[in-house]
């Protein structure tokens, strides 16, 4: 059981909430703390990865400081967000990589970009900055892109998957069969709909400022669905080269192209709105402790987005060398970063609201509450 | 001592929700506004910040309201809670002047929580804040500032040139604001400890305040020396018991402790004083502030045992608990053996019967100085939980005279020619005695509307 100041801090503020409540219509995490009495290191981390740092409960708090009280409910659960996203990364020593999250993914991903450019250059030689008739695959071959990135995809989804199984049992979800399915798809449904960045009622969360607003869940569907279109993308085109023997380079009527091109754009309009609300956004409610791992997860999409662009624009110029080890440094960088960066929210926050799809299923806690323990709460007023 | 050429159409004293409606309405009705708020802007909005709803009449669906709550129900309310002290004309104008508070309030931003199922059962008469009050607050103040008002932080008014019954100018400090109609809307004196002194006596030392310091009570007495017509009486204030840990000011709501009903309630002798469970406790915490504030020291103990967890609100400081009734009163400071006696006769008159926490269930003891009349079970199951008692000031009566049309009156019945007056400073007119929630709110809403209306056609012909 991990015992920590932001726990500490964490626990002190909840217990102030629920003694009040006033935002019980702003979001699950206000909704979930009523089903407790007291507040313990399971029931804090997902109460944490609950909060969409919207600010909305620190602007409409009357205990906010300079209250006494000092509430700041989001800013206490960034910290602590930051703080379990270490306690459960797989292998455990490499949580380390939360702090100075932004710091460390940038020397990443000045590395992956040397390796590629001086990849790049070796390979091709003196050929580097020449068109290739197969395009891209001149530079770097299939092969070989297949062997580099496929064996990093598979550290990546292990590191990812064991990390997501110990927040999984820290949430009492029961094993992925015995799973209660309506409430996951009302938790998916949740997450994919951003529900709780809507203030509560439709008319949007107090980001970047006190004013209700629907720009940050906007801009977050574009980086999200962005992100899946060109995941989609790249699926696609493995199916087409694997299963329909139908290689790359594929023309821009394809739907590797069509997909990635809109994935493309989702992923330079979204995080640029993101970056833009979170620059305009009130420090009150930022945390201490985020260290640069919001932006740099954000301008590691950018940057693979516009790179992923540009390189197909340049793929029949000269420029394809230089574009390609530019695109696929970032495109390590953000696979590698992926189990120890930014990315790994999007995994958190949909179990917890599964937990918490379950939690009001039952009308009852389920999170960081022993079997024996449970307390009717039915009868509460 | 400076002198402002600027002349404002209406100058409002008081930043909460009536002078802030009063002040929107004023502006958009084309009038130059001037909005004194005696708080720094991050204490802005009076007691408004820690409110919950309001009350609105409605003769069918309303926004986030469900059913009917008709003038006749709510008339009826409100004169079961004043015991009739209340102006029938001027609280039924008000209660059909509530039926258009919802939807002015969503019109300029401010928005109401929509039901949650379960939670709280007031889904009929009372439509509450998303966020509580201060996002009211929040959205009342951006909605001004784009009309343009003149807004002043810190701005507590402390004096006013007032001549044959009209007003001149307010002054804050050196410098003085002058216009052509005021507006009262800064709140009761509950703040201001000495004066509570005066007409409680040293017993108010003892008192907690549960909402904002700010309201001092100025410019009442201000208003009151000028010869206003005086509303109420200084000793009247609506009081709850809360957690004798509370903040001395500003604790606001979660201070508030909901086991009465569940346990007995000693005085610092360790003798009960009064039937914790004389009726359901929303109907009956108003009168525990006043009830702790007649017992030595002004503070009281509620103790329950381990059957009553988890059946009440969760109080914002944690329980002292023991194992034995001797270690609870050593833990709380009575005196183990006389609390011990109070418990065990209590336990021993309890007559059978079946708890039920959600009716009057009838489970009573018998043969006491002090009977509990329900919900009496036996204080017999460890650990047991004590929480201190202290009496906590919500809000003040005394207040000034207005006419239906929110004018102040003058001690002669007469009314002022450009002073009105919103909210706390002259609720008193409308809620003499006692308490329904929200109704504090709807007073001001619909007050702070007719000041700003009434107020600005005065200016804007003169």
């Amino acid at each position: 059981m991990r015992s920590t100041t932001n726990l500490d801090e964490a626990a002190r503020v909840m217990t102030i909430c629920n003694a009040c409540r006033y935002c019980e219509g702003h979001c699950a995490v206000f909704q979930a703390m009523e089903l407790r009495l007291e507040f313990n290191t399971e029931n804090l981390d997902y109460l944490a990865n609950l909060c969409h740092n919207c600010g909305s409960c620190y602007h409409n708090c009357q205990y906010a400081p300079p209250h006494e009280f000092n509430l700041n409910v989001a800013a206490v659960f960034a910290d602590l967000r930051q703080e379990n996203y270490a306690a459960y990364a797989w292998p455990a020593p490499l949580g380390r990589l939360y702090s100075q999250n932004g710091l460390w993914i940038s020397i990443l991903t000045a590395i992956m970009l040397g390796l590629f450019m001086a990849g790049g250059a070796v390979l091709t030689g003196a050929d580097f900055f020449a068109a290739h008739p197969n395009q891209f695959y001149g530079v770097i071959s299939h092969n070989v892109l297949v062997t580099l990135f496929g064996t990093v995809g598979i550290l990546v989804l292990l590191a990812l998957g064991l990390s997501i199984r110990k927040f999984w049992r820290a949430m009492s979800l029961p094993s992925p069969w015995s799973l209660d399915w309506p409430s996951v798809w009302m938790g998916v449904k949740a997450a994919l709909s951003l529900k709780y960045l809507d203030g509560g009622n439709g008319q949007g969360c107090s980001y970047p400022n006190e004013k209700p607003s629907m720009l940050r869940r906007w801009f977050h569907q574009a980086t999200f669905w962005g992100f899946m279109l060109c995941f989609a993308a790249t699926s696609t085109a493995t199916v087409m080269h694997y299963g329909l023997d139908l290689p790359a380079p594929y023309g821009y009527i394809s739907l590797p192209k069509i997909l990635g091109v809109l994935g493309g754009l989702g992923l330079l309009i979204g995080p640029i709105g993101l970056l833009m609300l979170k620059r305009r956004a009130d420090p009150a409610i930022k945390g201490q402790s985020n260290s640069g791992m919001d932006t740099s997860f954000l301008v590691l999409l950018f940057a693979t987005s516009i790179t992923g662009l540009l390189l197909m624009l340049l793929s029949k110029s000269s420029w394809v060398g230089l574009a390609l080890c530019l695109h696929l440094g970032f495109v390590m960088a953000l696979f590698l970063s992926m189990p120890y960066g930014k990315f790994i929210h999007g995994f958190y926050r949909l179990i917890a609201l599964v937990a918490f799809a379950v939690e009001q299923q039952k009308h009852q806690a389920v999170v960081g509450v022993s079997q024996a323990n449970r307390i009717e709460m039915e009868n509460l007023s | 001592m400076s002198i402002s050429t600027q002349c404002f159409d209406v100058v409002v004293a008081g930043g909460g929700q009536a002078g802030l409606i009063a002040a929107i309405v004023a502006a958009e009705a084309g009038a130059k506004v001037c909005l004194l708020e005696g708080a720094p802007k991050s204490y802005r909005g009076g007691n408004t910040r820690h409110t919950r709803n309001l009350r609105p009449m409605h003769d069918g669906p309303l926004s986030v309201l469900s059913g009917v709550y008709d003038e006749h129900e709510y008339w009826d309310d409100l004169l079961r809670v004043t015991k009739g002290k209340t102006n029938e004309p001027m609280a039924r104008m008000m209660l059909r002047e509530s039926a258009g508070c919802v939807d002015w309030l969503e019109r300029r931003g401010v928005q109401f929580q929509p039901p949650l199922g379960g939670t709280l059962h007031l889904g009929r008469t009372n439509a509450f804040f998303m966020g509580g009050g201060k996002q009211l607050v929040n959205a009342l103040y951006r909605w001004a500032e784009g009309l343009s008002i003149d807004i002043r932080y810190d701005a507590k008014v402390t004096d006013i040139a007032f001549e044959n019954n009209r007003f001149l100018g307010a002054y804050v400090g050196d410098e003085c604001i002058k216009g052509k109609t005021f507006i009262a809307a800064a709140g009761g004196f509950e703040a201001n400890v000495e004066w509570l002194r005066e007409a409680w006596g040293p017993v108010a030392d003892n008192f907690l305040i549960r909402g904002t310091p700010y309201n001092r009570g100025e410019l009442l007495k201000l208003l009151l020396d000028k010869g206003a017509m005086q509303i109420g009486e200084p000793d009247q204030c609506h009081a709850v018991a809360i957690d004798g840990r509370a903040p001395k000011f500003d604790g606001g709501i979660c201070t508030r402790v909901d086991c009465v009903s569940l346990g007995i309630v000693v005085n610092k002798n360790a003798k009960r004083f009064y039937d914790e469970g004389e009726d359901f406790w929303p109907k009956r915490y108003a009168i525990w502030g006043r009830l702790v504030a007649k017992q030595p020291d002004q503070i009281g103990h509620v103790i329950i045992d381990t059957k009553s967890k988890g059946a009440f609100m969760p109080p914002v400081f944690p329980a002292e608990t023991a194992n034995t009734i001797e270690d609870l009163a050593i833990k709380v400071g009575l005196d183990p053996q006389t609390l011990k006696e109070t418990v065990d006769q209590f336990n021993a008159a309890v007559q059978p019967g079946d708890f039920d926490h959600t009716e009057l269930d009838g489970l009573a003891t018998a043969g006491l100085e002090v009977n509990k009349t329900n919900w009496a079970r036996p204080i017999d199951s460890p650990p047991y939980s004590a929480y201190s008692l202290k009496p906590g000031i919500t809000f003040t009566y005394l207040g000034v005279g207005v006419d239906q049309s929110a004018r102040m009156l003058m001690s002669d019945d007469k009314p002022s020619e450009n002073i009105f007056a919103a909210g706390e400073i002259m609720a008193g007119n409308v809620l003499g005695e006692g308490y329904l929630a929200g109704i504090g709110m709807t007073i001001g809403n619909v007050f702070g509307q007719i000041a700003g209306r009434e107020a600005a056609k005065y200016a804007l012909n003169h």
